[in-house]
């Protein structure tokens, strides 16, 4: 049981002296709650696995601190940290049955026999491998693999904090589904703090009460699914979560009006200070803007195309050079090659240098 | 379905037919031929059935002790440099750097000695195990021990296995390193949050993904040493006495030596069949370990 904090904590692979700009993990600062599920997101080679791997101490950092409950574990090894790790492919044993598997980590740790067997058994039934332990584990397909290896990490009785590095990379896709329910289902009824790392938004957004952005070694936004969505901290986030992802305009932006292409838009707050000289953007979600038959008091638009995702249809359109996405709210027939865009103020985000601007009132 | 019937098909075959002919099937037909006869010379062959064999595979003659104490010899020698490779081989994979430069200079160094032709690793050790000019056997003697292969049958043994292990030693290290390089990080990061020892780690994950190699690295060795020839040839030439013959240096002697072609030959027929079985063995092993590992039906 932990709560882990992260005091200005950075990573270089090519060591302290490496131009800052090419850190691997630049300075974070920020707490994970006991108990709670987290998801780290970003594109590959965002930093997110050299995170994982420091609060593992798999990887030492090049600066900063690592506290779990305020004790720092910096210089402990991964042994000493009370982590379980699961990784991208399932690591098993290949000589060991199931149960010796599930067995290994406490084995090594010197735990009576007797209490081991309890443990195993009990874990074995927590993740639906009971009649498989008698079995050799090499023999089992990915997705049990997996959970094997997530069971020597639960076995642990001490275990702080479970991490995964995407651990679904290998599993079927209709097992996929299944395995991460199981692992929402573990998160319940354990009160394990969880990390999961991914690159897929849906993965992400299902299994996690709070998920961690990152971009290019930085976290970007840290919040809810709901937060990440309606409330973008920066363009990235808008346009990485999300599917279509958000519209990113460039615009003039004057008190309560945006710009675009001449065409007026109206905001709730107002925008008198912004950074001089920044490039300002506003942020929609394709889901705040309609497309409809064009009305001169809407921003008119060119549309290409049409995407039905069923329960929701999507105008592909253009604005002078600039492509965006529109919903097309249901009963409504597009003809023709023109439409009108109508925005939902409440949603029209501004940014200055990709980062959001909080307007006043 | 109809099958179409085209013997010319078989005219593709008859190069190849052709080859294995000149280069395995007459060649050996020729050895049976000999090993059911008797020469005295001048190309008179008598027939002889199926007597050298007879004798052979009977220890109580004098050829077949001949042959029994040289197959002794072989399996002993055999067992005794894979005892010492196969974990020596392990070892010097295990201690080998994992990157950088020195990897380079670990892998050519360990590469030398299996660049040297055979009878020049013989040449090499017959000088140096030479207690008056050879750096080792001068070393020995001066230590006090009284070292010479030459008529000491220990000596000559413990020669040609360090030669030998000196020789070909490498090759199981390379192999065993190229099977360490195979296993992913993750497998030893799980292991250290698993809390694994270094021997847990070498019993659980590291000799588990060597085991393919080590099953080649066994088999190239055995199959090598069971036929050694050059090394000891070169080194001691059977010597002293008999004490390093094998089957190898017998046969030469045999059937050029003597001129006794009809015994060579029933040998040599009998030594073939000995590698065949053991090379079915293997293979059957082999296959049997592959097939364990092919997916089965599983899954939870």
């Amino acid at each position: 049981m932990a709560r882990i904090d992260l005091a200005d904590l950075a990573h270089s692979y090519q060591g302290p002296a490496a131009d800052p700009a090419s850190w691997a993990l630049k300075p974070i600062s920020m707490t994970w709650r006991q108990g709670g599920a987290y998801a780290l997101l970003g594109p590959s080679g965002c930093g997110k696995t050299t995170l994982l791997n420091l609060i593992s101490g798999l990887v030492k950092p090049s600066r900063g601190r690592i506290l779990f409950d305020g004790d720092d574990v910096t210089p402990l090894s991964t042994q000493r940290r009370n982590i379980a790790q699961v990784f991208q492919f399932p690591v098993i044993y290949d000589t060991m049955t199931v149960a010796e598997n599930l067995a290994f980590p406490l084995k090594n740790r010197g735990m009576p026999r007797q209490k081991i067997a309890e443990r195993v058994a009990e874990i074995a039934q927590l993740l639906d491998l009971t009649p498989y332990l008698a079995r050799k584990a090499t023999r089992l397909s990915a997705d049990a693999k997996q959970k094997i290896s997530l069971g020597r990490g639960l076995v642990r009785p001490d275990v702080a904090a479970i991490l995964f590095d995407e651990p679904l990379t290998v599993i079927d896709p209709h097992l996929k589904w299944e395995l991460r329910s199981k692992l929402k289902a573990l998160h319940r009824a354990l009160d394990l703090t969880m990390i999961y790392v991914t690159h897929d938004q849906t993965e992400a957004l299902t299994f996690a009460d709070t998920v961690v952005v990152m971009q290019d070694g930085m976290v970007v936004q840290s919040g809810t699914p709901q937060q990440l969505f309606e409330k973008p901290e920066h363009t990235f986030v808008g346009y990485f979560i999300g599917s279509p992802g958000m519209n990113i305009l460039p615009a003039a932006v004057q008190g309560r009006r945006a710009h675009i292409s001449g065409h007026p838009i109206s905001l709730t707050r107002n925008y008198d200070r912004l950074p001089a000289g920044a490039k300002i953007e506003i942020g929609v979600r394709p889901e705040f803007i309609r497309a409809t038959s064009p009305m001169p008091t809407l921003l008119s638009a060119r549309l290409e195309r049409v995407d039905d995702l069923g329960r929701i249809r999507f105008a592909q359109v253009r604005v002078g050079e600039q492509k965006l996405a529109a919903h097309i709210p249901a009963g409504t027939n597009l003809s023709g090659t023109d439409v009108g865009l109508a925005f939902d103020p409440a949603h029209v985000h501004v940014y200055a240098d990709s980062r959001l601007i909080e307007g006043t009132a | 379905m109809e099958k179409i019937v085209n013997q010319k098909a078989w005219l593709l075959v008859l190069p190849v037919f052709a080859l294995v002919a000149f280069s395995a099937i007459v060649p050996l037909m020729t050895v049976v031929n000999y090993s059911v006869q008797d020469t005295f010379g001048n190309n008179q062959f008598f027939w002889n059935g199926v007597g050298w064999y007879k004798d052979l595979l009977d220890p109580s003659t004098e050829f077949g002790g001949r042959f029994y104490a040289s197959l002794l010899r072989n399996l002993f020698f055999s067992a005794t440099v894979l005892a010492i490779e196969i974990p020596l081989g392990i070892l010097v994979a295990l201690s080998m750097p994992r990157d950088g430069w020195r990897v380079a200079a670990c892998l050519i160094i360990l590469a030398l000695p299996l660049l040297i032709p055979w009878n020049v690793v013989g040449t090499i050790w017959q000088i140096f195990g030479r207690s008056d000019i050879g750096l080792l056997g001068y070393a020995l003697n001066a230590l006090g021990l009284n070292y010479n292969y030459v008529s000491n049958p220990l000596d000559a043994w413990l020669t040609i296995i360090a030669m030998d292990v000196w020789h070909w030693t490498s090759l199981v290290a390379l192999l065993c390193y190229a099977g360490l390089k195979s296993i992913p990080d993750a497998y030893y990061q799980a292991a250290h949050i698993d809390g694994a020892s270094r021997w847990a780690v070498f019993t659980a994950i590291q000799l588990p993904k060597m085991k393919r190699v080590l099953l080649i690295a066994f088999l190239l060795r055995f199959m090598d040493s069971f036929m050694i020839y050059t090394e000891p040839f070169v080194v001691t030439g059977g010597g002293p006495g008999n004490s390093t013959t094998f089957l190898s240096i017998e046969l030469v002697k045999l059937a050029l030596g003597q001129f006794d072609l009809g015994k060579a030959a029933a040998m040599s027929i009998v030594y073939n069949l000995i590698v065949l079985i053991v090379c079915w063995v293997f293979y059957t092993v082999m296959t049997n370990v592959g097939a364990e590992r092919s997916p089965e039906a599983g899954g939870a």
